[in-house]
């Protein structure tokens, strides 16, 4: 066999589906509360500290980091059935998503210590939102083509240059970013990279938003001039930022977020079509939610190897290349089997309102976080073709 | 997989790599492979591992079981091995012991019923079941007035109309015409024909994406040796990502058939909504898979796997053949879409979410 791929029928403890129920009923009262509305996906206001604070305070925030950084030390699979509750929920978690899921990890292999203990309590408590520094102008999928410099000085480094599609740096207390600190080599163009942790908000950053079609602004542009970042402020090794980078990724690629994107057009067309549909909208819905429950077992299998300490980065990588895909496309197909649902249908506005929402967000979906393309070498690797 | 679980696995890995060679037999006109094959088969115990020592069986378990049926699909082999599996674990439910041989089940369609009279006679039509003039006995889920019924028939008692699926495998009709059964006895309570669905549909679900494993082993060996524009095919960005999107699909017919499979090893009730759902998914998903890997399969080897001298159509055409048995994906897309609305939007989720 050229390619072993495993996927095990992970399934979820006991005590997780004890806590999905505590995160049903927390999200249940902040429904009823106002908060936020379980059936508007594209809502405005989607940074809402307060709702932030109270995760932290519920202990959902830095679910498997030690204790002694204000983690919790429960496992991935319990941090995967909170994530998946938010998600489903159409949950404001904007503001602790990306701290919660790759920021707080990234600080805890390699910042110093003093940084972790200020910063960790933080992310824990839903105070502090990251953004994450990756893209430039003229360096997307391609990495290492980055050329934001850092220069050394005294104490630390000066940095120069911009980022871009920077989502949440508007309303971002840090980002982790990667700088120039050496010219790419010739054995190794990955070389010459250096991860820093920015705070943001302060002079020397200026954040430019940048207007969606979907209409939302929630990503930017970031432009550095002589920022200065101190030493203690660097995240692992000089110029050896691309070897951190990859081990994370299979935390990034394979989560419930990587398919359920859009999954409330799915649950809004079972409300549409009632409950005796014809066999046209059963047979679509039935074909939906097969996709829909393979994507989560692909998932869930994918977390509980993580959890097993292994680093499922191919299987990772098909997870998001296959239900990024799929959740691009659930809307099209929703709105096909929706054509014939009753005028009447007691939804129908909310359903519409969705769906145009979905259609206008489906293309960023294959490529944020790593194009369908990147997603696709990655396998290929894998497979033993590059 | 524990222990014993792979070495029942190993063993029937084994056999195949001895006797089940696909050159060979893709080469073999007489189909003189197929007799030493089963004969190892069946010293082996692997034709009754479902069905319990007192019963004459081996008495693997039944995830052992299913791990033999994702063997079986690796290899694409077309004797009786899970038919003559499905057949014993379905005697086993109303404690019929299996006899020696290879043996089918009916009916292998959910819209096919075999009925049992007052009589004691069982009468109907069971179209597409699989192997059945290669079979020296059928286990049989007899519909009657209140209850099911299962019971033992030999093959001779019956009339068998040939067949063939895509692959060229036996895909019979089946007609029982006032049949007096071997031995029948009751169904345990709340076994249906559907639940005979869910497990078949299971059996072939492994051994779809069991062939999708293969084919997309081949596809990359394939595309490693071949050399077109002056450098291997594999170079080339278009071919590689074909091939990630067969991975794809392959891992994702992988996922649904072993989760499915691990449910029902589970000893649950298939009665159960969740375990409904992870059945019939997993059979949609794998046909899904099936039609969308063997495309790129195909396409990767161009005119050569289109030949019949080569051997990808092995896997390519019994993965297309399989989808149909124990129900298509349409079929059981419309029972799912169905559940699913007559559980209600807002019960959508706390199913899905429910393992």
């Amino acid at each position: 066999m050229t390619a072993a791929l495993r996927f095990d029928p992970i399934r979820l403890p006991e005590k997780c589906q004890e806590l999905r129920k505590e995160v049903r009923a927390f999200l249940a009262e902040e429904i009823a509360a106002g908060t936020f509305s379980p059936f508007k996906p594209n809502r405005e206001d989607t940074d809402v500290p307060e709702f932030s604070r109270k995760v932290g305070a519920r202990g959902w925030l830095g679910m498997t980091w030690p204790k002694k950084y204000g983690g919790h030390e429960r496992s991935f699979l319990e941090r995967y059935v909170v994530t998946e509750e938010m998600r489903v929920a159409n949950a404001p978690t904007r503001r602790f998503f990306v701290a919660d899921r790759q920021s707080g990890p990234v600080l805890l292999k390699y910042a110093p210590e003093h940084v972790k203990m200020d910063i960790l309590p933080r992310i824990c408590r839903g105070e502090v939102c990251f953004a994450i520094g990756m893209s430039e102008p003229n360096s997307g999928s391609d990495l290492f083509a980055a050329k934001t410099r850092a220069t050394k000085t005294d104490g630390g480094y000066l940095i120069n240059g911009t980022k871009i599609w920077t989502s949440s740096a508007h309303i971002a207390d840090y980002m982790i970013a990667i700088f120039r600190t050496s010219p790419p080599t010739k054995e190794n163009r990955r070389h010459g990279l250096t991860q820093f942790l920015v705070k943001m908000k302060q002079p020397g950053i200026q954040v430019n938003p940048i207007g969606q079609i979907t209409g939302q602004f929630e990503f930017n542009e970031v432009v550095f001039t002589d920022y200065f970042v101190p030493d203690d402020h660097v995240l692992g090794e000089i110029d050896g930022a691309w070897k951190q980078a990859t081990s994370e990724l299979a935390y990034e690629r394979s989560g419930p977020e990587r398919f359920l994107e859009t999954y409330y057009v799915l649950t809004e067309l079972v409300r549409a079509v009632g409950n005796k549909p014809d066999a046209r909208a059963a047979e679509g819905i039935g074909r939906l939610v097969a996709q829909v429950h393979t994507m989560r077992r692909m998932s869930v299998s994918v977390a509980g190897m993580l959890q097993a300490g292994k680093e499922p980065v191919v299987e990772a990588s098909i997870v998001k290349d296959i239900g990024t895909v799929w959740e691009q496309q659930l809307p099209h197909r929703v709105r096909d089997l929706a054509a014939f649902v009753e005028e009447e249908a007691s939804n129908r506005e909310t359903l519409e309102h969705q769906l145009s929402f979905a259609i206008k967000t489906a293309p960023k979906l294959t490529i944020q976080g790593g194009t369908t393309e990147v997603l696709r070498g990655i396998i290929a690797r894998g497979l033993g073709l590059r | 997989m524990s222990e014993s679980e792979n070495i029942v696995v190993e063993t029937a890995e084994k056999i195949f790599g001895d006797l089940a060679d696909a050159q060979t037999i893709n080469h073999d006109k007489e189909s003189k492979w197929k007799a030493p094959l089963w004969k190892a088969l069946s010293e082996a115990g692997l034709p009754l591992s479902w069905v319990g020592e007192e019963f004459g069986g081996s008495g693997a378990s039944l995830a052992e079981g299913f791990g033999v049926i994702g063997a079986a699909g690796r290899h694409a082999i077309a004797v009786p091995l899970a038919e003559t599996m499905l057949a014993g674990w379905l005697l086993a439910q109303a404690k019929i012991s299996s006899p020696e041989g290879e043996m089918t089940v009916a009916p292998a369609s959910p819209k096919d019923r075999i009925t049992l009279n007052a009589d004691g006679t069982l009468s109907g039509r069971a179209r597409g079941v699989p192997l059945a003039k290669a079979a020296k006995h059928i286990a049989v889920l007899a519909t009657g007035a209140n209850s099911a019924s299962i019971a033992l028939v030999d093959a001779k008692a019956v009339r068998i109309e040939a067949g063939l699926n895509l692959a060229n495998d036996h895909s019979d009709t089946v007609t029982f015409d006032k049949i007096a059964p071997s031995i029948i006895k009751p169904a345990p309570k709340g076994f249906d024909q559907t639940a005979l669905m869910l497990m078949g549909g299971v059996v072939r679900s492994l051994q779809i994406a069991g062939t999708l494993e293969s084919m997309l082993d081949i596809s990359v060996r394939y595309s490693n040796e071949r050399v077109a524009f002056e450098k291997k095919i594999s170079k080339f960005q278009a071919v590689q990502h074909n091939l990630a999107k067969l991975a794809g699909e392959s891992a994702a017919a992988l996922a649904a058939a072993t989760s499915a499979a691990d449910t029902i090893a589970n000893n649950v009730s298939f009665a159960d909504d969740a375990v409904f759902l992870e059945a019939v998914a997993a059979k949609i998903r794998c046909s899904e898979a099936a039609e969308k890997g063997s495309a790129i399969a195909h396409q990767v080897h161009g005119a050569i796997g289109f030949t019949i001298e080569h051997i990808l159509h092995r896997y390519t055409l019994r993965a297309l053949s399989w989808r149909d048995d124990f129900g298509s994906e349409s079929y059981w897309a419309v029972k799912l879409g169905e559940r699913v609305a007559a559980r209600g939007a807002d019960e959508l989720w706390p199913l899905v979410a429910s393992r």
